[in-house]
């Protein structure tokens, strides 16, 4: 033990002239502290903690159901069990996780940052936005606590507004009110990018990462809204019996698909573009190298985000939309599918003639463009008309959906997680644990969904508790898989939380990354800088990089202080 | 269970149109794996030959190239679009059923497949068909949204309340495979299926004639029409109260509001369900809804009985009269 621990005092000597004595963390204590602040580095704080916690309980109810289905029979629940199980595994970690994950931690605490700012531009509106975010989510949890919903996160109708005898209402007032949140997020970071840029900080200089945050803010304005009035609807024509959706009532129950999908489409690519954000920070970062066709990157952020509003009838196919419709909706898919490719060349050219290390974050990175060109290129099949009809609805769509959204934006997080962890508390977490989780999570990820797309294609249907004997030998395979998936996820959550009070001092800039964030100390102080900082060069100048640094800190032979560290 | 034996990794291909969609989705499968396969390789390629070396300076910073960018983002436009040109064809046929199929009636409800035969004899979560012969079903929905899905044959076609939907497909094996319910329909979804049942044409007739069936479709509606009173006001004396129905099936229809429709089986079903939607111009709102008192398989035999009223196009004089009529 001892000998364990004197290299870690050693490495707390090192740095310990580059902790600041006051940062945002300590600056004041106390739960009204915490509760009441409005600077936007303690919300990021708050909503991490509280994503985390819905993680927690959507990958729960994950275990739950591939429990369930490594036997065909379904023994373990009802069916009525298991459909509120898949249901609210859907709506905790799309709406409760997901969707704010990315932007609402890491472009909460980073963007103002980036761009040279103290402070987003409405701190008040980013504090109500946590707490309407805390409400929708007490309203959901409230939903389980009062029997759960069986409708899938999807909520068609009419089963969902008339026919199903479950607590529709109370979710759906969840996920409506949850809206709002986003909304405000979304608003805040596009008036902060165009208004709070510091000197200098012209929009070809911004870092990619703002560039994505700025396109996936778009859709939260423009897309949340419409996702918030059909929901809303289902509640209207559930409690008052108006009828909207069911034709009993004399509705159109594909008037809701469209509606539904108008947003979930492009919320895909709230999920989706702030990932991609921090790969072009980490790849950068990690291969000392500007980052190759940065225009390109930045315009096909922006592309995805219009086209991405285009295609939601791909997921209506088989709907009984007409034919033509279908044909304007699958040629629509394809274009969106060139720019995510695009994004995907450039980021192996910027590897090209790089000084690449593999640090934890970098690891997620690789990890990211496996799984991500997986999960887009299955997308391909989908958007083909006829291929669509035989894998709509099917394992196909499930294995598709999770390599975008767990191989894509739960990667793209875990990758941000690592990289700015310093940053946020000051100290480095343990890379050996580090690495090793990131090997399991690809590997565990991939043995549960890969065996999914065989299911598709064999025809099992999505959200069926039970299913023909055939298919068992696969479903078991999937579990296996994600037994290994959750203990990687679990591994992060104990060295990362150890690191807290045992981690070795980062410093300001332990990955000698470029990016104002890292001009600053770690943790950064209240007000981000001390002076307000002037750009005069384009984002990712690795050039005028410390040469052949080791840059894990504590390995190195010295921590060069950051030439624009604050002097205190 | 299998035991030692390992399942197959393909559905069975047994449709006329399950081959193509296979050659497909391997075309696709193809082109993925050499893009996520080069995209592997590179990836570790470049890891290897890039990695940090004791000594090494910061690397050259190269901003892009336009020429690559075009490159990258053309060639992978060209191939998606051979994705969109094929499948769209594919799906267009898939979607499109030849003349005369076989026409077979499928009511969807929580949580059961229920279908009715043109000669009479119904059936639940089975269907039984001949090989060799085009299938054309038209289904609708008692409550919510279903999806009638046969892997083996690659088709799929939600079923709706409220609407009628149409699918088509040809068996080219003999033989049982899987029905699916692919649209989340509550509770019991998962066990919303059954079988569908390739039989030589033969055993075909043979089984439709074996079932103790009796009554066909038609004339099951034709009772119904009688019960219901419907010859009262649709009869087809000159003043009649409401509009004659011999001829109307598929006949344009003017209707009273201004403009027109096709009498298809969708628009006959609304008639007796919704009849004050849809007026036929020259006669009052005075029938009754019928939502409620007739269940979906009754407005299919219903709807089965009309067509055999005529259609324009082989009714003949009558049937022109009476469309004629009709439209004034």
């Amino acid at each position: 033990m001892s000998e364990q621990a004197a290299p870690r005092r050693r490495n707390r000597g090192r740095y310990e002239g580059d902790v600041p004595r006051e940062h945002y963390l300590n600056v004041a204590y106390g739960l009204k502290s915490w509760l009441l602040t409005v600077d936007h580095k303690r919300i990021a704080i708050l909503y991490l903690l509280s994503i985390t916690g819905f993680f927690a309980i959507g990958g729960l109810f994950a275990a739950i159901i591939r429990m369930e289905l490594m036997t065909p029979t379904g023994d373990l629940m009802s069916s009525e069990v298991y459909n509120r199980v898949f249901t609210l595994h859907g709506v905790v970690m799309v709406f409760f996780f997901l969707i704010p994950s990315i932007p609402a931690v890491f472009g909460n605490f980073f963007l103002p940052m980036m761009i040279g700012a103290k402070d987003l531009a409405f701190p008040r509106i980013n504090l109500a936005s946590w707490y309407i975010y805390t409400i929708g989510g007490i309203f959901t949890l409230a939903a389980i606590i009062a029997g759960g919903v069986d409708t899938g996160w999807t909520f068609y109708t009419p089963y969902s507004s008339t026919y199903s005898n479950s607590a529709v209402a109370l979710t759906a007032i969840g996920v409506f009110i949850n809206g709002f949140s986003s909304i405000f997020t979304g608003l805040n970071f596009i008036v902060s990018i165009h208004k709070m840029r510091a000197p200098g900080l012209t929009w070809m200089r911004l870092p990619l990462f703002v560039w994505a945050h700025y396109a996936a803010s778009i859709i939260m304005i423009l897309g949340t809204p419409v996702v918030a009035i059909a929901i809303f609807l289902i509640a209207v024509e559930r409690l008052l019996g108006v009828g909207i959706f069911d034709p009993a009532l004399g509705g159109d129950p594909i008037l809701y698909q469209h509606l539904f999908w108008f947003y979930s489409h492009p919320a895909v690519y709230i999920m989706i573009l702030p990932s991609m954000g921090v790969m072009s920070e980490v790849i950068a970062c990690f291969s000392r190298k500007r980052i190759f066709g940065y225009a390109f990157i930045a315009a096909s952020s922006l592309a995805i985000a219009v086209v991405g509003f285009l295609v939601w009838g791909h997921h209506m196919f088989v709907s009984g939309q007409s034919a033509y419709v279908s044909m304007v909706f699958s040629v629509l898919s394809m274009l969106v599918a060139v720019p995510s490719a695009v994004k995907v060349f450039n980021w192996l050219a910027t590897l090209w003639r790089g000084s690449i290390s593999f640090e934890t974050p970098m690891l997620y990175a690789f990890g990211f463009l496996g799984l991500f060109t997986v999960g887009g290129l299955t997308g391909l099949y989908l958007g083909t008309l006829a291929t669509d009809v035989h894998l709509h609805d099917s394992y196909f769509i499930v294995a598709h959906f999770h390599y975008i959204m767990v191989g894509g934006a739960v990667m793209g997080y875990l990758a941000a997680v690592h990289f700015w962890w310093p940053k946020m508390t000051g100290r480095m977490y343990s890379e050996f644990w580090g690495r090793l989780s990131a090997g399991l999570l690809f590997i565990g990820f991939n043995l549960t969904f890969f065996p999914q797309f065989l299911l598709g294609y064999m025809g099992m249907p999505r959200r069926y508790h039970f299913y023909p004997d055939e298919w068992q030998v696969l479903n078991v395979l999937s579990t296996a898989g994600a037994s290994i998936l959750g203990i990687a996820y679990l591994i992060p959550i104990i060295y990362l939380v150890y690191s807290l009070r045992y981690g070795p001092i980062a410093g300001p800039n332990p990955w000698h990354a470029t990016g104002l964030e890292w001009t600053t100390a770690s943790p950064p102080p209240q007000h981000n800088f001390e002076t307000t900082p002037t750009v005069t060069e384009e984002p990712y100048d690795y050039s005028k990089a410390i040469e052949n640094v080791a840059i894990t800190p504590g390995a190195g032979p010295e921590s060069p202080p950051s030439p624009a560290a604050p002097r205190s | 269970m299998n035991g030692s034996q390992l399942p197959p990794l393909l559905p069975p291909s047994a449709s006329t149109v399950s081959g193509e969609l296979d050659l497909l989705f391997a075309y696709i499968t193809a082109i993925s794996v050499f893009f996520a396969v080069g995209i592997a390789v590179a990836l570790a390629v470049l890891a290897v030959l890039y990695r940090r070396k004791p000594g090494d300076g910061p690397p050259p910073q190269i901003h892009g190239s336009t020429a690559l960018e075009l490159v990258w983002t053309v060639i992978p436009l060209l191939i998606v679009m051979s994705f969109f040109v094929w499948g769209t064809d594919l799906f267009f046929r898939m979607r499109t059923p030849p003349i005369e199929p076989l026409e077979i009636f499928v009511v969807g409800k929580q949580w059961m497949w229920k279908i009715q035969h043109q000669e009479g004899p119904r059936e639940i979560n089975e269907l039984h068909i001949p090989v060799g012969q085009p299938i054309k079903l038209t289904m609708t929905s008692e409550d919510v949204i279903h999806s009638f899905s046969v892997p083996a044959f690659r088709v799929k076609q939600d079923v709706l309340p409220g609407r009628y939907t149409t699918m088509w497909f040809e068996a080219t094996k003999t033989g049982t495979f899987h029905l699916f319910c692919t649209e989340y329909c509550g509770t019991e979804h998962a066990g919303m299926g059954g079988s569908i049942i390739v039989m030589e044409p033969n055993e075909y007739q043979v089984w439709l004639g074996g079932g103790g069936a009796g009554e066909s479709l038609t004339d099951a509606g034709e009772r119904l029409f009688g019960q219901l009173g419907c010859a009262t006001c649709h009869g087809d004396q000159a003043g009649a109260r409401g509009p004659s129905l011999t001829g109307v099936y598929n006949s344009e229809v003017s209707l009273a509001g201004g403009g027109s429709v096709t009498a298809d089986e969708s628009y006959l079903r609304e008639s007796i369900l919704e009849p004050a939607t849809n007026i036929v111009a020259g006669y009052d709102a005075i029938m009754p809804t019928y939502r409620g008192q007739i269940s979906e398989e009754g407005v299919l035999q219903l709807v089965a009985y009309i067509r055999s009223l005529g259609d324009p196009a082989a009714a003949g004089a009558t049937g022109a009269a009476a469309a004629g009529e009709a439209g004034q």
